[in-house]
């Protein structure tokens, strides 16, 4: 592609590696050439690197495919997930998930971006239901107000949650902060 | 975010732009100069090697009212001014829209030094008729805009911020390149600056220095890191002119494969023309540099994304 048409969040191939554009700037001097500085960053490793370009100079976009996937387990360092259309397994290294691993649940559907058959990001839902594996009770107050404790999840996530949550309680909770939002049931 | 909102969360930088327009006009009026129109779509432009021009049907959209204006001050119009609506294709990002106004003034029987000083006193009192006073801050850095502006020479900043001498090896592509990312983005903040004395293969449309012919005539003020007004002792020897624009224009033909014409009208009058200060300044950038904006669009009503 022309480095023209070259914006924000475009995924490139620079040096054989695969990037994504986090910003793109058109800098002109008023009777001089134009150059497009980009600042990449690495989709592999997250590292970052700045390049300059000149007006009509040509850029690989980064053949990027995003598939439905399902979790299925851990193996050691690497969780295995599942591709929903063919049923092929790939491998996804705990450090490319992040704080993901605290709501990787068996079963869980994943999106999962990939460049030449390797996972470069992954993206769950916002929200997530798991259950309550363990929890103690609050300190009772005279005070209205909510207490939280402390709760383990399912997924061995500890998470501050309200004080009437017990254990088996199912609730839901936001990936993108890693709090409490409601509880879904309750365990008769 | 709708239109709507957009454009009311804008209101006060539109606000600020149409009294920024007011009052340059306003003081270049009290200088004696003539606003005049020249038109906006044209039979010929100046050819320039890196400003590419938009075609409208048989004729062009100006890059700038320049070839138009020097034809006046041919014909005797000795101080005249204009603000024109400009077309560059392809400039588009944080500072550049592809369509932008700008003011462009001349005073014949002067130098590129007397535009320069009329630029200080302009802009100190625009920031006098907005109230802003001349210490002024934009986007974090102290600004006092009370002239005289620092001069520096183009060699001086180049072998300082660079380490090479542009005046001595000229090299176009290295000449751009460090100008917008070592040599402008170190040019002193806390006030503006004035760059002159560019190389001669750099000079444009303006004339070389009497006495020393490595260097052109030609500045330009920068402020708060904007590339805000480029300024030329006018090139009035039509021989010179005609053998720079076949430069450009061999240029342009093996770049882009288009055949700018050769702007015959206005070569046939420039020989005519008294020795000339001429300078540009780019309008949305002062009114970025007024309304304390990083982004163009935040002082345009609609840009090239929602036209």
């Amino acid at each position: 592609m022309k480095i023209e048409d070259v914006k924000k969040n475009v995924k490139l191939l620079y040096q054989g590696k695969p990037w994504n554009v986090d910003t793109a700037e058109f800098v002109k001097p008023g009777k001089g050439s134009a150059i497009y500085r980009l600042h990449l960053k690495n989709l592999l490793d997250a590292s970052v690197l700045d390049v300059t370009f000149r007006s009509a100079d040509k850029v690989d976009e980064a053949s990027i495919t995003n598939l439905e996937m399902q979790y299925l387990y851990k193996e050691g360092a690497h969780y295995v997930f599942m591709n929903t259309q063919n049923f092929e397994q790939t491998l996804i290294p705990e450090d490319l998930l992040g704080d993901k691993v605290h709501f990787m649940k068996e079963g869980l559907l994943a999106n999962v971006q990939l460049w030449d058959d390797k996972a470069t990001d992954v993206s769950i839902p916002v929200f997530v239901e798991l259950a309550v594996v363990e929890t103690g009770t609050a300190i009772k107050t005279a005070t209205v107000t909510a207490q939280n404790k402390s709760a383990k999840l399912e997924t061995g996530y500890f998470i501050d949650v309200p004080s009437f949550i017990k254990e088996g309680d199912l609730i839901k909770i936001d990936t993108r902060t890693g709090a409490y939002v409601e509880r879904l049931s309750t365990k008769k | 975010m709708s239109e709507a909102k957009r454009l009311q969360q804008i209101r006060h930088n539109l606000e600020r732009r149409a009294r920024v327009y007011h009052f340059a006009c306003v003081f270049l009026r009290g200088r004696g100069f003539l606003e005049v129109t020249t038109p906006v779509r044209v039979a010929e432009l100046a050819p320039e090697a890196f400003i590419t021009p938009v075609a409208s049907e048989d004729r062009w959209l100006i890059t700038s009212p320049e070839l138009h204006m020097k034809r006046l001050l041919a014909a005797g119009y000795e101080r005249i001014f204009q603000i024109s609506r400009c077309f560059r294709k392809g400039e588009k990002g944080r500072l550049h829209n592809p369509e932008f106004d700008l003011l462009e003034w001349y005073r014949a029987n002067a130098g590129y030094g007397e535009v320069i000083h009329d630029t200080e006193e302009l802009i100190v009192s625009i920031a006098d008729a907005l109230g802003t006073g001349t210490n002024i801050i934009y986007q974090g850095q102290k600004i006092n805009l009370r002239p005289p502006w620092p001069k520096i020479n183009v060699r001086e900043a180049f072998l300082r911020y660079a380490g090479w001498d542009p005046t001595a090896n000229f090299d176009q592509q290295r000449f751009d390149t460090d100008m917008a990312t070592l040599v402008q983005p170190k040019l002193p903040t806390e006030h503006p600056t004035v760059l002159t004395e560019y190389p001669a293969q750099a000079a444009s449309l303006s004339r070389l220095k009497p006495g020393n012919s490595a260097v052109a005539e030609r500045a330009e003020v920068f402020i708060g890191g904007l590339e805000l007004a480029n300024a030329y002792s006018e090139l009035n020897n039509a021989a010179e002119q005609r053998r720079r624009f076949e430069s450009e224009i061999a240029h342009i033909e093996r770049e882009q494969g288009i055949k700018m014409p050769m702007p015959e009208r206005f070569l046939s009058a420039v020989g005519g023309m008294p020795l000339s200060g001429g300078i540009a300044l780019g309008l949305e950038r002062l009114v970025m540099l007024f309304c304390n904006t990083r982004f163009i669009n935040e002082i345009t009503a609609f840009t090239e994304d929602n036209i």
